[in-house]
Formats: structure tokens, sequence, C-alpha cells
């Protein structure tokens, strides 16, 4: 295949970026499409040239390290039939002579670091706030001592396969991180074991997002269609119920 | 750890060409385990331990390499401690480290399923199942705390799959006969990573442990005979800094990324491990790495990495390859089924399709060596050197399965893995056979520890993959997560503090001369690589490596095959440093650079494995040398000259040093595995 690249380049956060055109040869349609920019960042090499930043790392779908914009939907979402990474799409997605653009996730919260590369780190400070429970190693109870209902259980489990990728925040219109926010509410709220901190923890984090410069939710749902992981929306409809009975309690911030 | 001199039988022949690459050093031992009963064995040790005040820990230091399963646990459980913990990581976020990826589960001696499960079967399993060449003391304290992590986990919040009465459940796995692994759908690892990540943050939240996500180590400081310190390089501004602790804790994983293509993430590496061992930390048995029998197979040259898929598959799917070459190339539904050669079933008739793991990677190899290989076919370089193509894949056919149990069944079995196959070949599993080819996946090799986990340098620990602790020369399904969660939550909380207990120490900073040295040497390094401007990229180089290291010291290793490898290191690794092109500079985000410091410490690592793979005239578990063979072409283990771990001393520009600690085995009994 040939394929057409243009692809964000941009040296640090306080330079000016612009889109580079670039030409690529002999892909093959089983690449994935990091596989693509290796072999981009290889010809790029050979001519002395810089190669683009990007991140990622375990190449399978899971660590939510990689992630662009890939002609304007995060992670190729619409070049996709299925739900997907980016390093689990493939070129077969694409034409032959396809034109493809590459940028990075822009939202307020994600600073740039360079080309393709963001700052998350704003996610793990969410999660410092309190998306955890408070439960010191050896202080915990038989396993069985507590059973935790199926249905319940499986609804937390469908809101911790997040990857914390961002791909909802650079859908977002309003650059928001709710669905990230609230499939850790989720998860731990569909829990017994995350009932004693279950509404200090959505205050908490919620104050949080907000102080990191991601925007408010109002429903648009951009963030969800493009989840790798099918984070429902519904799951932001449980962190506002959380969040509405949270402001009749006293704890948290 | 002590030494003593020399086994009188020096346990090699005359003629051994190993020779010609090491040394013998003294005999070495673990002085920590207690020498009482082995169920006693632990609850002595953590009794004799000596105790840090609750109110001095915040006057300690400890630095924490890696925020895997290990590190991250460990991190967050001397937080809670109370001592002053500095995290490292190279990825974004703590929550990246590649124990996320790992699918099956974690075993645990719950014995739920009231089927005589036990620490005392869980440890003969694991013993066994590593050939016979772990350390006893170690495996048993494992099994005797891995019940005590899933309570952990549960009340962390880890969703683990459940039955109707809201109790957990559990499944069989790898070759056991008891049910004693827990999962969370096809993603164990990534929930018991979060589990540990929220214990993290919950710490820097409370400022017991700073985190330095992007910060990769690239040097151990030792200072006057103790591990004081590291170097690493800030991955986003290149600052290259100096950090000083009480105690060093590496938490670094595998090194399988050695062979360029692996399950490994991209960024997995050896270098906080071989930099440790550069400075004096022994390196055990390198040569023992896993390898995975069903993966999907490479697609071409520009193939980065390799996808493991769920061994379970194996329960169903049959495995074959045509009689013929000629049929490699047409659709394999139209071969039929007398020109199709079910070749497992063939030559192990009463395990056939689900022979362990090293067997099934090994006759895959075999039927493709032999021209029956299907799928792309693939370049690559011959004993010789010169350059062939070979079709590197086996079918895995579910047609049968699919006929007896219906379409519906399967898909309830293996849906989710069948999906992932498609996305990643664009072929239908339903449909057409799936190709699969084996991969290295772990390493059970690793820095020596002794029972507190502390290196052979004094105040550097090591834990989970990246010790050689636990797995002998195989490591069993669903027992990495639990010696990662062991090692952090409940194993090193309890030894580092008998250490800790004599210091703090004298105050060493970036004055000191060890650490001017080693930051000096760093920068050194830095500039070397990128004033080379040679003519061959990072990768291209890294690619080669791997090449050699899966043709000579991969599935099968002879003698012959091993020394040419260590031949074609050595002058690979001379043209590195004077050929590769490293673009960019070190004051920026440097990808390249990041890279070319890894390749170049794998460059020196591989020889060290080759030079283990040669010593060991034996095959055990993970490592099959051609020579040592039964008549059925099953490995066969020399208990007599090699029931020893090999710990390698690093020997600078001399021959590395062995110094072998012999296995001891008081309650188990040593046995030969066989499959037929």
């Amino acid at each position: 295949m040939k394929i057409t690249l243009n692809i964000w380049r941009q040296a640090n956060a306080k330079a000016e970026g612009h889109l580079e055109r670039y030409q690529l040869d002999g892909v093959s349609e089983d690449m994935s499409f990091l596989e693509t920019l290796d072999m981009l960042n290889e010809q790029l090499t050979t001519e002395d040239k810089e190669p683009v930043a990007f991140d990622h790392d375990c190449r399978e779908g899971i660590c939510g390290m990689c992630g662009v914009v890939i002609n304007g939907a995060p992670h190729g979402r619409y070049s996709s039939s299925v739900p997907t990474t980016t390093c689990q799409l493939h070129m077969r997605s694409f034409a032959d002579g396809a034109e493809i653009t590459v940028e990075p996730w822009r939202a307020g919260g994600f600073p740039l670091i360079k080309d393709l590369v963001v700052d998350r780190s704003a996610f793990d400070r969410i999660i410092q706030a309190g998306g955890f429970i408070s439960v010191n190693t050896g202080a915990a109870p038989e396993a069985h001592s507590v059973p935790a209902p199926k249905l319940e259980s499986d609804r937390a489990f469908d809101n911790a396969a997040c990857i914390g990728c961002g791909a909802c925040v650079a859908a977002c219109p309003n650059g928001s991180a709710m669905l990230f926010t609230a499939a850790k509410i989720t998860h731990l709220a569909m829990l017994p074991q995350g009932q004693p901190e279950r509404y200090s923890r959505v205050k908490s984090m919620i104050a949080q997002h907000d102080a990191e410069g991601f925007g408010g939710c109002t429903n648009i749902g951009e963030c969800a269609s493009v989840c790798p992981k099918e984070i429902p929306l519904e799951s932001i409809a449980q962190l506002n119920r959380d969040l509405m009975k949270s402001l009749f309690r006293r704890e948290g911030k | 750890m002590t030494t003593t001199a020399p086994a009188k039988k020096a346990a090699v022949k005359t003629g051994d060409p190993a020779l010609a690459f090491y040394r013998l050093g003294a005999d070495i031992s673990d002085s920590k385990a207690p020498d009482v009963d082995i169920e006693k064995m632990w609850k002595t040790r953590q009794f004799q331990a000596k105790l840090v005040n609750p109110s001095n820990r915040r006057k300690l230091t400890v630095i924490i390499v890696g925020t895997g399963l290990a590190g991250g646990a460990a991190a967050a459980t001397l937080g809670e401690a109370g001592y002053n913990v500095l995290n490292f990581c190279y990825q974004d976020s703590p929550r990246r480290a590649h124990s996320i990826a790992a699918q099956g589960g974690i075993n645990a001696a719950k014995n739920y399923r009231n089927d005589n499960d036990s620490t005392q079967r869980l440890f003969y399993d694991t013993v066994k199942g590593g050939d016979y060449r772990a350390r006893e003391t170690n495996v048993y304290r494992l099994a005797e705390v891995s019940a005590n992590i899933i309570d952990q986990c549960v009340a962390q919040g880890v969703p683990f799959a459940r039955e109707y009465g809201g109790l957990l459940d559990t499944r069989s796995f790898g070759g056991v006969q008891v049910q004693r692994t827990f999962y969370a759908r096809g993603q164990t690892g990534q929930q018991l990573l979060i589990g540990a990540y929220q214990a993290l943050e919950r710490q820097i939240a409370a400022g017991t442990v700073t985190m330095y996500s992007r910060h990769e180590m690239v040097e151990l400081i030792v200072a006057d005979g103790k591990a004081r310190g590291i170097v690493t390089r800030n991955m986003v501004t290149g600052a290259v800094e100096s950090w000083f602790a009480d105690a060093v804790v590496l938490a670094t994983g595998g090194y399988s990324n050695l062979f360029y293509l692996s399950t490994n993430a991209m960024g997995c590496n050896v270098t906080a491990g071989w930099r440790a061992h550069r400075k004096g930390a022994y390196f055990g048995n390198p040569c023992y790495t896993q390898i995975h029998p069903t993966c999907i197979p490479v697609h071409g040259e520009t193939q980065s990495k390799l996808t493991l898929m769920s061994e379970s598959l194996r329960n169903d799917g049959r495995i074959w390859v045509p009689k013929k070459a000629e049929d490699c190339t047409t659709d394999p539904r139209q071969v039929p089924e007398a020109d199709r050669d079910y070749y497992l079933e063939r030559i192990y008739p009463a395990f056939g399709n689900l022979v362990p793991r090293d067997i099934a990677s090994r006759q895959a190899k075999n039927m493709c060596d032999e021209g029956r290989g299907v799928g792309p076919a693939i370049a690559e370089k011959d004993f010789d050197g010169n350059p062939r193509e070979v079709r590197r894949g086996v079918y895995l056919d579910f047609s049968d399965a699919i006929g007896r149990l219906g379409k519906k069944t399967i898909e309830a079995r293996y849906g989710n893995l069948f999906d992932m196959y498609l996305q990643i070949t664009g072929e239908n599993p339903y449909e057409m056979p799936m190709r699969i080819y084996p991969a290295v996946h772990y390493a059970m090799g690793g820095l020596w520890v002794d029972y507190d986990l502390q290196s052979s340098i004094t105040g550097l620990y090591v834990c989970g993959e990246a010790n050689f602790s636990d797995h002998g020369a195989n490591r069993l399904g669903a027992s990495a997560l639990m010696q990662g969660l062991a090692d952090g939550y409940f194993v090193l909380p309890n030894t580092i503090n008998d250490y800790l207990s004599t210091g703090p120490f004298p105050k060493v900073d970036a004055t000191h001369p060890a650490a001017v040295e080693a930051l000096d040497a760093v920068k050194g390094r830095i500039e070397k690589l990128l004033s080379i401007h040679g003519n061959r990229s990072v990768d291209s180089f890294h690619k080669e490596l791997g090449a050699i290291m899966w043709e000579f010291c991969g599935m099968e290793r002879t003698a012959e095959g091993l020394q040419i490898a260590i031949g074609r290191i050595r002058a690979l690794r001379e043209e590195f440093w004077t050929n590769v092109h490293v673009t960019g500079v070190n004051e920026d985000f440097n990808q390249a650079l990041e890279r070319a410091g890894r390749v170049a410490d794998f460059l020196e690592f591989g020889e060290l494995m080759c030079i283990d793979a040669l010593h060991r005239r034996e095959s055990c578990g993970g490592h099959f040398r051609a020579e040592s063979q039964t008549e059925e072409g099953e490995a066969l283990r020399h208990d007599d000259e090699f029931a020893y771990v090999a710990a390698w001393e690093y020997g600078g520009e001399d021959k590395p040093v062995l110094h072998k600690e012999p296995l001891v085995y008081k309650f188990i009994e040593l046995k030969q595995r066989s499959y037929k």
C-alpha cells in the first residue's frame, strides 16, 4: 500500500506546531498503525531527520500508553469497525493511497510534550484525590468474609476495564474527563468494599477533575463512542447520582 | 550470602567448549533462610528480623525502581509503613507497567474448591513445574503468602470473577489438578495492577511516596560497598540526575525484549538489572526464558511485537501442518484430512495438543524448519548466516470442535480471543483455522537474591520478574502475578527492615566519588551514543540481535550454535558502537536515545545469556539443549552435575565468573518429567 501521512510536528509545548506531509510506500495491510509510524521513523532516521515522537508500550491494547487522533477520531475509531486502541488499529482499515491525518490528544488538561506526546499526569492526580479504597497491606479481612453480588461485581468490572488512555478527553468538545472519572467512581461504588468512602470519593475526585482544567460534561456522548474499552455513558449518570447524594453529606472536599 | 571454596568435583569435563568463555568462582549459598522445618521458616525469619521503630521510619529513604505488581505493591506498602519512598518508572504513569498485560489469572492456595489444595501442594507443583531448578525455601514461602494476596486484592476492590452466591470463582490452569486460579476475565494482570496502583496513588497523596514517572534508571550508585542510589535520565528534559537512599529496590521486570520480538511491552529492558550486574550484583540463570506456544505469528519484517493468546485454546483446537510442503500455500480448508499432519497427536498420543508449553513450542519450530510451516514466508538467516525464507506458523483448527460443540459453545469459551485474532490478522477463526507460533514471554532468570530478596550487593533488593527466584527453569501459568505481589506486598516489606534497622547510614550525596563517577559515566555514554552518527538505526541492531538470540538461544540450543551466537553478538556489539545512528540531542524528549541505551545493554547481556546456556549441558524447563534429550526427544536433566543455580559475576574486560549455588532438596524428591 501507498499511504500519505499528515503528522502534527511540534518541538515542545512552547514551539509552534504544524502538519507535515510524508509519503510511505510498501505498507502492508497486516501492519498495525504504530508499525507504520515505526516504518516512517526508520525512513526519517535514514534521512538524518528527527523521528516522530509518539507514546506506546504494550502494543496489545491494555496499557493505555498509546493514543493519537486519526482523521479526527481518537484511536482512529471511525476507521475501525470495532472499538480499538491506536496500537490495535491495522492498516487494512485504510484504502491503498489513503491520506491520513495524525494529531495528538488536544485538551486543556493534557499539555503537549512533543509531536504526538502529551502529559496525562492529571489522571494520576484525580486518582490520588480518592480513586482508591483505604486499606493497608496486611489489614485485609479474609476474601470470602464479604460476598459481593455478581451483578454489581460485573458492573464494577465493566468500569474497571478503563485503561486511562485519555481518548474520552480528546473526543470531548468540552475537554472533559468525566468518563474517566466516572469509570473509577462506578467501579468502586459497585463493590461492598467501596462503600465507606463512596461519597467522599466522588466529591474529592470531581474537585480535582475541575482543578486540573478539564471541562464540564454536557452529555454529548463522544467520549463513550470512542472509548476502546466501551465504558458506558451511563457511568456518568451514576457519578452524577452519587455526587448529588454526597452534597447532603459532610465528608469529602 | 556466604561463599565457600569451589566444589571439589569441578563438574566440568575436559573438552567442554564453554570453558573458554567463563571462569569458575567459589560456590555460594543463601544464609538468610533459618535452619528450621520449612513450615516454620518464614515465621522464624520474620521473628528474627530486626525492626525499625515507626517514628524512625520516615528518616529512612528507599528507592524503588519500577511500578508493576512487585514495585507498585512494595512502594505502597513501604509508604504505608512510614518509610520515605522514591518511586521511579519509565512510563508516563505507574499504572502502565507491563504486569498489566497478564491475561490468565493468579494462583493461591485457598482451597475454596475443597479439592485437596494446600500450601504444601502449591509448593510442590511450583518446584516440579520449575523442573527442580528453584530454591525450595523461597518457593514454600511464596505458596504460604499466596492466600493473603487474594484477601488484600479483594479489599482493594479488584473485581475478581464471582459466582452468583457472591463468592470468588476459580479455574484450573496450566497442567495442575486443582482449581486454584483466581481471575478477572482475561485481564487479571490489569485489575491486580490497578489495585496496586490505587494503593500507590493513595500513598503519593499522603506524601510518603514521591513518584517520578518518565524517569529511566541508567546507573546504580554503590558507595562504600552499599547500594546507596541511582542515576536517572529524565525522559522529557534529558536531565541526568542522581538520587540517594538507604536502600535500593529493583522491580524492573524481565528481559525477554532482548529477542526484539516478544510478548513484552516495547519499553521492557534489562538496563537496570544489567547496570546493577556491572556494579557487582550476580545474575542468576539468565538462560531460563519461557516460550509460549500460542502467539499470533509474525506478518513480516515490520513486525514490532507479538501478541499472546491464552493457551486454553489448545483445549479444543487441533494443531496441524500439511504433510506436503506444496499444500502450505493452499487454503487450509481445501487440504484433505489424509494430507494433514496432526503432529502433536501423532508424537504424543497420551497428551496430544495439551503437551507442556516447551514441547508444543519446540515441535512447532521443527515443523516449520522442515518446510511445512504456513502463513507468510519470513526472511531470516540460517545457521550459517545465509538468507532464507521460512513460513513460521502452524494451524490451530477449531472446525472439529465447532462441529461437535456448536459455534455458540466455542464463542462462549473463546469469543474474546477469536475477536482479538480477527482484529490483528483480519482472518475469521470461526471459518478459517488460526495460525499460531511460539514467542518469548517471560524470563525466569534474573538478578540473584537470597531469602530476604537481597542481591549480592548489600542494600540492593530485587523483586518480581527481575529476580531469579521461585520459578526455577520454567514458570507455571498464573504464577507470575502471584510472585510479583508476594514479593511486593508481603516478602520485601518484612525483610528490608532487617537491613534498614542498621541505618540511617552515613550521608552520601552528589559529591561522593562513587556518585560523581556514576554520573560522569552516564553522561559520557550518552555523549558517545549521540556522537557516532553511523549508518544504522538502533532498531536495526535490536532486530538483528533478536534474530541471533531466537535462532541460537531460543527454543532449542546446541553447543555449536551458541558459540556462533556469541561470536555474532560480539561483532554486532562492535558495529553498534561504531555505526549506530542516534538522532537528536540529549536535552529533549528523544526516544531513539532511550532505545539506544537499552539495546547497548542487551548487546552485553545477550552474550552472558548464551554463555550460561552453553555451560548448562543439560535440558531443563525452558532450556532445551539438543545434546541432552531422551530417546523420545524429551528434555533430559543431569541432576548430578547441574542441580545448582548459576550466579554470574561480572568479569569486566575478562570472562564472567560462575558461582554455583547448589540446590538442596530436603522436602521434595527430584524426578524426571514425563508427558508420554
